[in-house]
Order: C-alpha cells, then structure tokens, then sequence
C-alpha cells in the first residue's frame, strides 16, 4: 500500500520538472514566433520579387547583367529595361568600403575602452556611442548633406554626390553599432587569459593583439558583419547622398545609386502588382539574397577563426 | 508565495475592471465618431491635412486620417477599398497596373511645375529646346547656353512621381529625361538645388523660396495667372480619388474642399490654384479646351 | 627598454589616437545637432501641436508619441525576445537547427527598414485592418527590434559564468528556476544595455513607421485617458506620427517657412530624449541589480 503510493509518487512528475517543461516551452514559443516571422517576410519577399521573373517574363539574366534601369519600358535591344547592375554594384561599393574604413577605428576605439582606459571609456565613449546609434538615419543623411557633400565636393571635385560621400557618412552610422559590440565581445574574453598572457612576460600590446584580438575575432567578425548589415539596409541616409542615379559608377565621386535608395524612392510610386513594383521587390529579394551571403560567409571565417577552447 | 500569488490575481481583476470600466466609460460622441483616411500623393498632402485640421476643429468628433505615401500607393488603396480617398497627382488612366473603372475623380486642385536652378547659374529663361536639351544630357555645361563656366547637375524625381510626369510630358515635350540623381521629395530636391552649384530641377510652386532660382520657360514666367490662361503649360490636375460615388463623411469633406473659403483661403496660401479659377481645362489624353472643367 | 616594448608603447599610442578621432567625429555630431537644433528649443515647442503651413509649431504631440510607441513595442517585444534568447542560450543544442535559426534571426535583423515597413503595412494595415495605427506600428517596430534585442540578451546571458548555473543546480533548483532567479539577474545590466542600444534604435527609426503609424499626428484630447476613445492619447487605433517621421516627412514635404528650425530643433530634442534615457535607463539597471543580487 505504502509502496504502491510512493511509486506512484515517484512516477508523477514533479512539481519543478513540470514547471521546468513550463519553462522550456515557453522560450521554445517565443523562439518559434521569431522564426514564423522570418518566414513570413522571406516567403513574402520572395513571392514579391520573383513575380518579375515568373508572372512578367523578365529574364533572370537581363536583371543581373543589366545597367538599364526603367521598369515598364524596354532597352534599345528589345529587352525589359530592369538590369538591377549599378545598384549591385553600389550597394556592395559601399557597403565594403565604409566597412574596410570603419573596422580599424571601430577596433582601436573598443580595444581603448576595454584594455587601456576602462574607466574613461566606460564613463565617456559608452554612453556617446549609445546614444549614436538612436540618432535617426535622416538626421544622418541631413548633416551628410550640409557637410560631407560640400566638403566631398570642394576636396574631390564632381557634384559632391556619390559612393564616397555615401562611405563616408555609412562610416559614422556603422562605428557605434561595430564599437559597441566588439566592446561586448572584448569584455567577453576571460580574464586569465590577459593575466597568463603578461606573466609570460608578453607586453601589453603582444597580449592585445596576440591574445585578446584573437579571442575575440568571432565576435568582432559578427560585429563588422551587423555593422555592413546596417549598412546594406540603410536607405534614408545614403539615398541624400549618394546621388540616386541608376548608372553604373564611373568613380568614387559620380552619383550612383544602391538598391536600398531605389527600393524606398521607388515605392510610394508604383502600383502593387504591377511590373514597376514587382522589379522593385526584385531589389529586396536581392538584397535579402546578399545578407543570407554576407551571414554565411562570416560563419564560415567565424568558426575557422574561432579561438579553440 | 501564496501572498504574492494572490496579490497577482488582485492586480489582473483590477486591470480587467478598469478595462471594462474604460469601455462602459468612453465618451459617448464615440457612436458618431467618424474617422475616414485619405492616402496617397505627397504633392497633395499638406492641403487635405490643412484642410481637415480645420474640418476638425469645426465639427467635433471627426477624425481625418491624411496620410501620404506616394500616388501609386494612393491609387493602388483606393483600388483595393482599404482606404476612402485616394490622392493622385496623375489621373488614374495614366498610371499603369490600375484599372480606372469604377474609381471617380475628383479635381481639387491645379499645381504648377516650373524648373528651377541654383543661383549661381544666373539664367533666367530658357527656351523648350533648351530645357529638352538639358534634360537629355545634350548640353554639360552651362558655358554652353551663355552662362558662367559650370557643369550642369541633374537632379530627377524618382521614376513615377507625378511631378516627374508632368514635367517630362509637358516641360520636356514627352522626351524622356537622361538617367541622372533621383530624389524621392520635393523638399530634397530644393535643399539639394539650393546646395549644389549648377544643379537644375524641377518643382511644384508651392516649393519656390529664395534658396532657389525659378526659370522663365520661353519667356513666360511661372505664375499662378499664366497657369490659368495655359500660357505656362507645365501644370497638372491634383486628383482625389474615391471608390464609387462618395458617401457620408467622404462626401462632405469633398465638398467643403471644393467650397469657397477653402479655396480662397488655403490654396492661395500653399502654392495651389483652385480649379474653378482655371480658364482651361485638360483631359487626361492631354487635349486642352476652354472652360473650367467645373 | 627593448624593441617589445617600444613597439607596444608605439601601438598603444597609435590606439589612443585612433579613440581620439572617433571620439572627435562623435562629439562633432552631437555638437553640430545641439548647436544648430537647441537654440529653436522651447516650452512652447516641445509642447505645442505642429502646424502644416504655418511658423511655429512645436513637436508635442510626435514626442509623445514617440514615447509611447517605443513604451508599447518594447512591451511586446522584451518578454519574446527575453524567451527566444534564454532558448538559444540555455536550452538550444548546437546544431544545424539552431544555427539556422541564428542565421535567420540576423537575416532578419539585416533586412532594410523599409522592407519591414512594407511588410507591417500590407499585414497589419491592410490585412488586420488594424488601419494607419499605434497599434500597426508597434507591431512592425516589434518584427524590426527583435532580432537585436534576441541577439543582445543572448549575448549578455552567455556571458553568466557557468559557476553561477552550477551553483543554482548544485542548490537542488532546476534548470528554468536556476535561468529566472541567477542568471537573467546576474545578466540584467547586460539586458538593459541591450534595451537601451534597441530602443535608441527604435526611437530614431522613421522608415518602418511612416507606412504603419503614419504621418499625421491628429490632436489629442490630453484630458481624455480613456484608451477606448479615439482622441485620446492611449488609444492605440489613432494614427501617430513620432518624432523621426516627423523629422523626415517636413524634410522631405514640409512646406512650412520655419522648416529648417523645426527639423534642426526636433533632431536636437530626439538626441537629447535619446541621451536622458538612456542615463535613468543605467541608473535604473544599477539599481535593479543591486536589488536582485544583494550586491551593494
């Protein structure tokens, strides 16, 4: 009898397991939502942008390798004039670009505020690069604007227009998000790993770069890639600058465009379902494609990369 | 535990009285809140805005919704039924991908199109052959048309916008303009025209300030009066659109657009030219008669 | 002294001067929006209604909205986003699931504003019917700010030291319990930072709203708190424009003399909105933790 109740005690799940298995599905759900919704906007994406190939009969071909941009009308060769080309090439122009120039500074300045000056960074720098990444891309694209178009202009000559001016002001938008997170990835490195590193009598610089940089290079890869995902995406700002000329670049200084500058300027003017709008969503299947690429590809260096524990 | 349970349960049961409560409570002109949402063109928008702000103010309980968004959005909503007014700066026949049965138009207004440059270019008149010439990227230089010694900078609005159609159809003759910088604002366009030296574009009236130098096409000035007699030709329709005939609120909002002191008070103040001040009128194919269109 | 050292002090100095620069380009920025923005400031202007055509509107009613669209997402999106991150960090196998939802949750994060925008409008606006709304656009900042505001949380929860779980097991408690009550603590200034980084970035985002809360912000009955109302302040079925649309919109459209004014005011007022917050935020999280781990 007494046996039998204590089995059955026994085999009853417990309380905490039972809110343990409450728990477990209750971060499993909230996982899930997230996932539906990625679902959802890549299926919606997707069935948007591939109607230009499939219900329009514009040829894949002709969107990649064409520098003629003017849905609805047809290029001098018979073709539907949709050649997507010189946003590609913008898009990526400047996405590398402000990423190549904002990753040396963006590193320095999180190495400053993690190894050399903690105290300082952690008083001043922080709370500036926080409060950074809140200021609205338009506000961004104003001062781009009135300062680095003048000064791209008087200094490089051309209109002032361009990818340059365009790297140049995706260059301060990206630091505080690539600064902020390499702090995190930096501050995530153990502490005995600087401690063993000096008492083996290796400088302080030989530990930062040999030992501390290289604990951290998954994180910093991921930060640099959330950085040029910022800036990839990044449409109000670049779209004041960069000129909005669906031409391939000629130079670093003629008006070019990217695809997100085209995507926003291009919407409010289009008719849902109609070919214009249907190119349009081309454009973000595209870019969608690339951050899918850009992802990827630092997993690959991020697991190479990674310190072995 | 058992206390802070129970203190839980407390707070849900207040916060779904006070719910139930808020909603016995909610004012009672709510039954005859009305709320009806315009989308579409950003050429329009500061006008319908203006004017439901003062609608508002004078019938309580009303709500406007005016929204821009752009005329492909405004004509595509209206198609579809999820909005009551549709605002174009095209008629809905020009506008690819809609068909324009069953959509009425309502012209409430006329904007002007003039091309403007930045003051350091010093021209101030051009003759359509001119502007067709620059627009196609004939001329590079402003050299080359008597001024001082600059590259001309195009500056678009972006494919589709109803400014850039009707400049295109009417400034440029129907030549298409060279691929160049696209701007998706008005406003944009003036700061950057403003900014840039030798740099040419285009606005509605509504836009001039002194930042910007407003061109003489074939020696006529771009003014309201010249619009109206079609002396200056680059002018176009700023339509509302509604999905059958209007009803209700839609209905009477239309109509105080249309009264009087609307449109000498509000249109005279944004740059806008009423219809009924129009001595001639357009159809949507372009053929131009006498009349108002009223 | 050897060339080791040299060479490290040589480095070490080049660091420095690269903060340096940073540090002068960001102060440039802020400097160069207060200086322009602060002297159009006043109580008048952060507390009147805007105006379409005329000088002399203020930002009031976007500033208010601004607050209470960031307060709402936020209410939605943290405890998904707590959820989702306490999964992938303490739950989740390493394997290809879970590196694919990783991988999808920074394509998401990845995808341009815009985008998002269009999505919320066609689903929120157009299919829910939930019209140009509060409500519309806190759920489109929702799907814009989770996968930051995941990836942060996971980020400070993976960097608990694992002595602290032990310990919780180690007490006889179970996983879920040793998650809620050690390491969401332990890991609380973390998270806060992360809501802090999200909700400046929600603050400042245009793109997302102006196709789901709009861009008009109607008057408000500010006597009326009653949610159900639809001039009230709290109805989340009122369009709202914040103060970023608005920044955007009156650059783009805005036909007003004082335009440069209010532009340039309204940045300054948003960075300043942005920079209060985000110090009683720290304050805030200092204190919580204090609280929650004893430690003083």
């Amino acid at each position: 009898m007494q046996n039998q109740k204590l089995a059955k005690q026994l085999m009853k799940k417990s309380k905490t397991a039972r809110y343990e298995r409450f728990g477990h599905l209750l971060s499993l759900s909230a996982l899930l939502l997230i996932m539906a919704i990625v679902l959802g906007i890549i299926v919606f994406v997707a069935s948007k942008g591939l109607a230009t190939f499939f219900k329009d009969g514009v040829s894949v071909k002709d969107f990649f390798t064409g520098t003629l941009w003017n849905p609805g009308t047809k290029t001098p060769a018979g073709h539907q004039a949709v050649g997507a080309l010189p946003m590609i090439v913008g898009s990526f122009l400047v996405t590398i670009l402000a990423a190549l120039l904002s990753t040396p500074f963006a590193i320095g300045t999180a190495v400053y505020m993690t190894e050399i000056s903690p105290k300082r960074g952690a008083k001043i720098l922080q709370p500036v690069t926080e409060l950074l990444v809140g200021i609205p891309s338009v506000v961004y694209g104003f001062i781009g604007l009135s300062v680095v178009v003048p000064f791209v202009r008087n200094t490089f000559g051309g209109s002032g227009f361009g990818i340059l001016s365009g790297t140049f002001v995706l260059f301060v938008m990206i630091l505080p998000t690539i600064v902020s997170m390499t702090v995190d990835s930096l501050r995530g490195v153990p502490q005995f790993y600087r401690q063993a590193s000096l008492a083996l009598g290796a400088t302080k610089w030989q530990t930062i770069w040999k030992v501390v940089l290289r604990a951290a290079t998954p994180g910093i890869l991921t930060a640099v890639v959330f950085g040029m995902a910022r800036a990839f995406g990044e449409a109000l700002a670049v779209q004041m600058v960069i000129g909005n000329a669906a031409l391939m670049p000629q130079n670093l200084t003629s008006p070019a465009s990217t695809l997100t500058s085209v995507l926003t300027a291009g919407m409010g003017n289009t008719v849902m379902g109609s070919l214009q709008n249907d190119a349009l969503w081309s454009l973000a299947l595209v870019l969608l494609v690339m951050s899918l690429f850009f992802n990827l590809l630092v997993h690959m260096i991020g697991r190479k990369g990674a310190f072995k524990k | 535990m058992r206390k802070r349970t129970i203190y839980k349960l407390l707070l849900c049961l207040v916060i779904i009285v006070a719910g139930i409560g808020a909603y016995n409570a909610r004012s009672k002109t709510s039954t005859n809140q009305q709320s009806i949402t315009a989308v579409g063109s950003t050429a329009l928008q500061p006008l319908v805005e203006a004017a439901s702000e003062q609608y508002s103010a004078d019938h309580a309980g009303i709500f406007i919704n005016v929204q821009g968004g752009g005329s492909g959005t405004g004509l595509s909503q209206i198609e579809s039924g999820a909005v009551q007014m549709g605002n174009s700066d095209l008629f809905a026949e020009e506008k690819a991908g809609i068909n324009p049965k069953g959509l009425v138009d309502h012209k409430i207004a006329v904007v002007g199109v003039a091309p403007i440059t930045n003051d350091k270019v010093g021209i101030n008149n051009l003759s359509t052959a001119q502007l067709i010439a620059i627009f196609t990227g004939k001329y590079t230089n402003w050299k080359q048309l008597g001024g001082p010694n600059l590259p001309i900078t195009l500056i678009n609005r972006s494919q589709g916008s109803g400014t850039r159609v009707t400049f295109e159809e009417y400034g440029l003759k129907g030549h298409e303009s060279a691929t160049a910088q696209e701007q998706d604002s008005s406003g944009t366009v003036r700061q950057i025209v403003s900014s840039t030296p030798g740099a040419i574009s285009y606005v509605s009236f509504g836009y001039f300030n002194k930042s910007i130098h407003p061109l003489r096409v074939d020696g006529i000035k771009p003014t309201e009066k010249n619009v109206m007699d079609n002396k200056w030709k680059i002018w176009s329709y700023e339509h509302i659109y509604t999905r059958g005939a209007p009803t209700g609120l839609t209905k009477k909002f239309l109509a105080y657009l249309k009264n009087d002191h609307i449109q000498t008070t509000l249109f005279n103040k944004l740059g806008y030219i009423s219809v009924k001040d129009m001595h001639y009128q357009r159809t949507w194919q372009g053929k131009i008669t006498k009349g108002s269109g009223e | 002294m050897n060339r080791t050292q040299k060479q490290s002090r040589f480095a070490i100095a080049c660091l420095k001067a690269v903060a340096g620069f940073v540090v002068l380009i960001l102060a440039f920025l802020i400097g160069y929006i207060f200086i322009t923005g602060l002297p159009n400031v006043s109580w008048h202007f952060l507390t009147s209604p805007a105006k379409a055509f005329n000088a002399g509107g203020g930002i009031g009613i976007q500033l208010f909205n601004s607050f209470y669209l960031l307060l709402l997402a936020m209410l939605i999106s943290l405890p998904i986003a707590l959820g989702a991150a306490i999964y992938l960090n303490e739950y989740a196998q390493d394997n290809w699931f879970t590196s694919t939802i990783k991988t999808s949750i920074e394509i998401l994060s990845s995808l341009p504003s815009v985008v998002v925008g269009l999505f919320g409008f066609l689903l929120f606006v157009v299919q829910f019917n939930y019209g140009f709304s509060i409500i519309s656009g806190a759920l489109t900042l929702t799907i814009f700010n989770l996968p930051l505001l995941t990836r942060n949380i996971e980020d400070s929860l993976s960097n608990v030291s694992d002595d602290q779980r032990q310990g919780g097991l180690g007490l006889g408690l179970s996983k879920y319990e040793t998650i809620i009550h050690i390491v969401v603590p332990a890991s609380l200034p973390g998270i806060i930072s992360g809501i802090i980084l999200c909700s400046g970035r929600v603050f400042g985002e245009a793109a997302a709203l102006i196709y789901t809360a709009g861009q008009s912000a109607p008057a408000l009955n500010f006597g009326d708190w009653n949610p159900f109302n639809i001039d009230s302040p709290l109805s989340p079925l009122r369009p709202a424009e914040t103060l970023a649309v608005h920044i955007w919109k009156i650059n783009s459209e805005g036909i007003m003399p004082d335009l440069t004014q209010v532009s340039s005011g309204s940045a300054a007022v948003l960075v300043l909105a942005i920079l209060i917050f985000n110090l009683s935020a720290r304050y805030i999280g200092r204190k919580v933790f204090e609280r929650m781990t004893s430690v003083k």
